[in-house]
């Protein structure tokens, strides 16, 4: 074939970009991507910080897997550490010391890794809520989000298997708890466990065997995930909150290069540093205070990560006696309610944009987003999840709560056990009273201008406040949202309403009834007449 | 034409889509567009594009003298062998050249973009994610063709011959899991003995001593193991103990209630021993307070009462924690009088056949 000649190839970099791009058709790749439009805004970045934190989980794991000994054989600890010399652990702990104690560097690795690790299951949580506060969920991106929801079950997994990696004191008693815990399953929780543990709890097996999930399996997955995640962030293009000149048909921002890459490409070195900082200054998990693991002793306050706090809570919360003999076998109450409750929340969060759109029965592209006070059910939704996994949550530091505030432990746990199921209620009902009550705000500054402070006196010797009206671009800031109503109950085709033809006209008057509709041109040009009289 | 499902007349048929619940008034206001671009400071002010420029390039620098700090701090605050604080030096010290490092690089790059970097915003423009209706029906055909040309669906032996097949393939890997636990252990009989016998003395956790009844006092409380686990090897030793740690407290023989004349002789004067092994998912019961007679597991706060055969008080656990039966052999130490008379932890499945 003959060569079109491109612009000038000469020099060191056109010699190389032409090697290179006879080879690979890079060129392609460039002109397709490399002016591609991202919007700009804060909340996007969210993202991005878990997918930086995982770039450095997997660069300070990789050091810490050239130390670590993934394995539970006895040894006598000779390390640095003075008040541990000489007593009998397992050579995971021991080895985990010596990273801590002999290697230079060492500690600072295992902190950044630790920090990274905590900050990358918060970054998923915090960009979770972005999503669905947002409604950028919609189609086309509900498998998007059941791409994400997966990379937020398998963060928590490798924090936990990461977690019990070092075996100490902490980390053999959350897999104690595990253990516990799977044990009470109906049927399979013996044998699961004894598959697990290789054996009786503690056996001689786990460390090695969550070390293989830790850094291969997990790993392995989460990045499959993420690629995935990825390309369709580009199949889809980003969404846009919307405004002035943007629209479901196009995409308003910067082109990755150079600005997208400047601002991205900078803010994994600000994050990489808050994370180093974090690391150089901010002892975690000084497994050195908590010893190696032993079966007998634990200390009170101990506290899981925080990822792991809600699951926690969840046992706690169990009122006593749950537990059962029924055909010849234990049910454990205590051990399958709250593991049901953990699976039906994680469930209805994987669920609801499937929900959503079967109850809207909306079939367009949705690539702008909804400022959350435009979808008040959705957002008082969000609002009492949120506020049902904080209430596990806080029911995990239900001790630390008790002897913080001087109350009885009782309390504390009672109190939590009416909020579990009163909370959300609250929380729901309070956020959608705020959206409608700002929505309405919307319609009134659209209408009658907004308030300017000026106080003039009329020719009658009254007094009034000037209120100017807002120019073209901040209206439509305020009216181009969706509007949904409800849909009436009618007869399909073959002349008849099914059952999930009435569920589904109920729950889209769940959502929509309390409907406030965006401004129209007629209502405008009325409030401004009526203004002029 | 696009429908809202209610058909209502206020209702522009605005695409050939359905909108379902969405509703878009007529008189809906329309788009202004764009609004006017706003320069920055840089771009109408040389000066302060210099200055921009001259903090960009600085940090950069600054970047590199902080990793040559880093690499200084390496070899300058070395770790002293059984010197906490060096380790502390090399931590900080490192770690602050190489976050300073990092986030000079980081501050210079997003400040040179939003500083000097043009900031007209720019357009793409999106197309609906479905392919055409040009590639769908070639895709489709392809389909078509291909099961034409293998008669997937024709030859139906052939297909459910490969369903099945690929459904087999992969339950020799379920077997081979089998192997994660031991071959000839049975789990339902492991967990329902301890290492606990007639006759065995109760001793010190983990020393090991034996405990004599006249050493406990009136509300002394005593973390306890049996004779002979300390000379397990190690791996049995952590698995004995996950199950036969027993905690020994000594009370007023009439803060004791029990339920029956048996239950009451397995306690020695007052001296009673219960697993320590929660029943709820397992932590040690540790913390026991002396004027209540309660004990608690930090875990989940569970608490069982001493004085009423451990039954649980509060919390998530459901049974009371099992009692070791104990008496004195004939030197006055404490010894079981056999193991557990059911199983210590968790629940579990088959624990009541
Ligand atoms: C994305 C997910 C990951 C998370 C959330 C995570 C989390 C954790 C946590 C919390 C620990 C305990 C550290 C401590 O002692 O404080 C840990 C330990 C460890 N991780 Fe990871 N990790 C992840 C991925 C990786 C990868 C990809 C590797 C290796 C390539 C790795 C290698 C290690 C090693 C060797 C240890 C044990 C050493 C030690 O405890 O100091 N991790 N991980
Ligand atoms: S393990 Fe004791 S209360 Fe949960």
């Amino acid at each position: 074939m003959s060569t079109v000649s491109a612009p000038a190839q000469s020099g060191v970099v056109g010699k190389f970009s032409n090697y290179l791009d006879e080879r690979t058709s890079i060129s392609g790749a460039v002109k397709e991507f490399g002016r591609k439009v991202f919007p700009d805004h804060w909340s996007f970045l969210l993202g991005e910080v878990a997918l930086y934190s995982f770039v450095i989980i997997l660069l300070s794991g990789s050091f810490l897997t050239f130390f670590f000994q993934a394995s539970m054989t006895p040894v006598l600890y000779e390390g640095s550490y003075v008040p541990l010399k000489g007593i009998e652990m397992s050579a995971a702990m021991s080895s985990t010391l010596d990273i801590s104690f002999d290697i230079r560097g060492g500690l600072l690795m295992r902190q950044v890794h630790h920090w990274a690790a905590l900050l990358f299951v918060a970054s998923i949580g915090l960009h979770m809520l972005r999503v669905f506060f947002t409604g950028a969920f919609r189609k086309p991106r509900e498998l998007n989000w059941s791409i994400g929801f997966v990379l937020f079950v398998l963060a928590m997994a490798e924090g936990f298997t990461g977690y019990s990696l070092p075996d100490d004191l902490l980390s053999g008693n959350g897999l104690r708890i595990i253990d516990g815990m799977v044990l009470g399953l109906p049927v399979i929780g013996t044998w699961i466990t004894f598959l697990l543990f290789g054996g009786e709890f503690p056996g001689a097996d786990i460390v090695g065997r969550l070390y293989s999930l830790h850094i291969l399996l997990l790993p392995a997955f989460v990045l499959i995930f993420i690629v995935l995640h990825l390309m369709f962030v580009i199949i889809h293009k980003h969404t846009q909150y919307p405004g002035p000149g943007k629209t479901e048909e196009n995409v308003v921002g910067f082109p990755i290069l150079p600005v997208y890459a400047a601002k991205a490409g900078g803010f994994f070195f600000l994050v990489f540093g808050v994370v180093a900082l974090m690391a150089a200054t901010v002892t975690i998990n000084p497994i050195w205070n908590y010893g190696p693991y032993d079966p007998s002793p634990v200390s009170a306050g101990t506290q899981p990560d925080w990822y792991i706090g809600f699951a926690d809570g969840a046992l706690r919360l169990i009122p006593p006696h749950l537990e059962t003999y029924w055909f010849g076998y234990t049910w454990s109450w205590n051990i399958i309610i709250p593991v049901l409750i953990l699976l039906v929340f994680l469930a209805a969060a994987f669920a609801y944009p499937f929900v959503e759109a079967w109850v809207t029965g909306d079939k367009r592209e949705h690539h702008l987003l909804d400022r959350p006070r435009n979808a008040p059910v959705r957002t008082a939704i969000g609002a009492a999840g949120v506020t049902f996994y904080a209430v596990l949550w806080a029911a995990a530091s239900s001790d630390l709560i008790a002897t913080h505030f001087k109350v009885t432990m009782e309390g504390v746990i009672n109190t939590l056990q009416i909020l579990l199921i009163v909370g959300p209620i609250i929380a729901f009902i309070v956020t959608k009273r705020i959206a409608l009550a700002l929505q309405k705000k919307d319609r009134e500054i659209l209408l009658h201008g907004f308030e300017t402070g000026r106080i003039v006196r009329l020719p009658g010797g009254e007094f009034t406040e000037v209120h100017q009206q807002l120019d073209a671009y901040d209206r439509w800031q305020l009216v181009s949202y969706n509007d949904n109503a409800p849909i009436m109950l009618r007869p399909n085709p073959q002349g008849k309403i099914t059952g999930g033809m009435r569920m589904r006209a109920s729950l889209s008057r769940f959502f929509f009834e309390d409907r406030i509709a965006p401004v129209t041109q007629e209502e405008y040009k009325q409030a401004l007449e009526h203004a002029h009289h | 034409m696009a429908k809202n499902e209610n058909g209502k007349a206020d209702i522009v048929p605005a695409e050939s889509v359905v909108t379902g619940t969405g509703v878009v008034a007529p008189d809906a206001f329309t788009d202004p567009g764009l609004p006017p671009h706003r320069p920055r400071v840089t771009d109408l002010d040389p000066k302060a594009a210099k200055r921009a420029e001259r903090v960009v390039y600085t940090l950069f620098y600054l970047s590199i003298a902080a990793s040559v700090f880093a690499v200084y701090a390496y070899m300058f605050f070395p770790i002293e062998p059984e010197n906490v604080h060096s380790v502390r030096m090399n931590t900080l010290y490192l770690g602050l050249g190489i976050a300073f490092s990092l986030l000079a690089i980081g501050i210079a790059a997003v400040h040179w973009g939003k500083a000097l970097m043009a900031d007209k915003e720019a357009i793409d423009h999106r197309h609906p994610v479905r392919g055409t209706d040009e590639t769908r029906a070639r895709a489709v055909e392809i389909f078509r063709e291909s099961d034409e040309e293998s008669g997937f669906s024709r030859r139906t032996l052939i297909r459910n011959g490969l369903i099945g097949a690929l459904i087999a393939f992969p339950l020799p890997a379920i077997a081979l899991f089998r192997g994660l636990a031991p071959m000839d252990v049975d789990p339902n009989n492991e967990l329902k003995h301890t290492m606990w016998k007639k006759g065995l003395r109760l001793t010190r956790d983990p020393q090991g001593t034996p405990i004599k009844a006249s050493e406990l006092t009136i509300g002394s409380a005593f973390q306890v193991i049996p004779e002979g686990l300390v000379d397990l090897p190690e791996h049995e030793k952590l698995d004995a103990k996950a199950k036969a740690a027993v905690l020994l407290v000594r009370l007023k023989k009439e803060d004791l209630h029990w339920s029956s004349k048996e239950r009451e002789s397995w306690s020695y004067e007052g001296i009673v021993a219960y697993s320590k092994i929660c029943t709820h998912v397992g932590c040690p019961v540790a913390l026991y307070e002396q004027q209540t007679h309660h004990l608690l597991c930090p875990c989940h706060q569970s608490q069982f009462d001493i004085s009423n055969e451990c039954a649980v008080i509060f919390g998530p656990a459901a049974r009371p924690l099992p009692q070791l039966p104990i008496t004195v052999d004939s030197e006055g130490y404490l010894v079981a009088m056999s193991d557990f008379t059911e199983p210590v932890g968790p629940s579990f499945w088959e624990r009541a056949n």
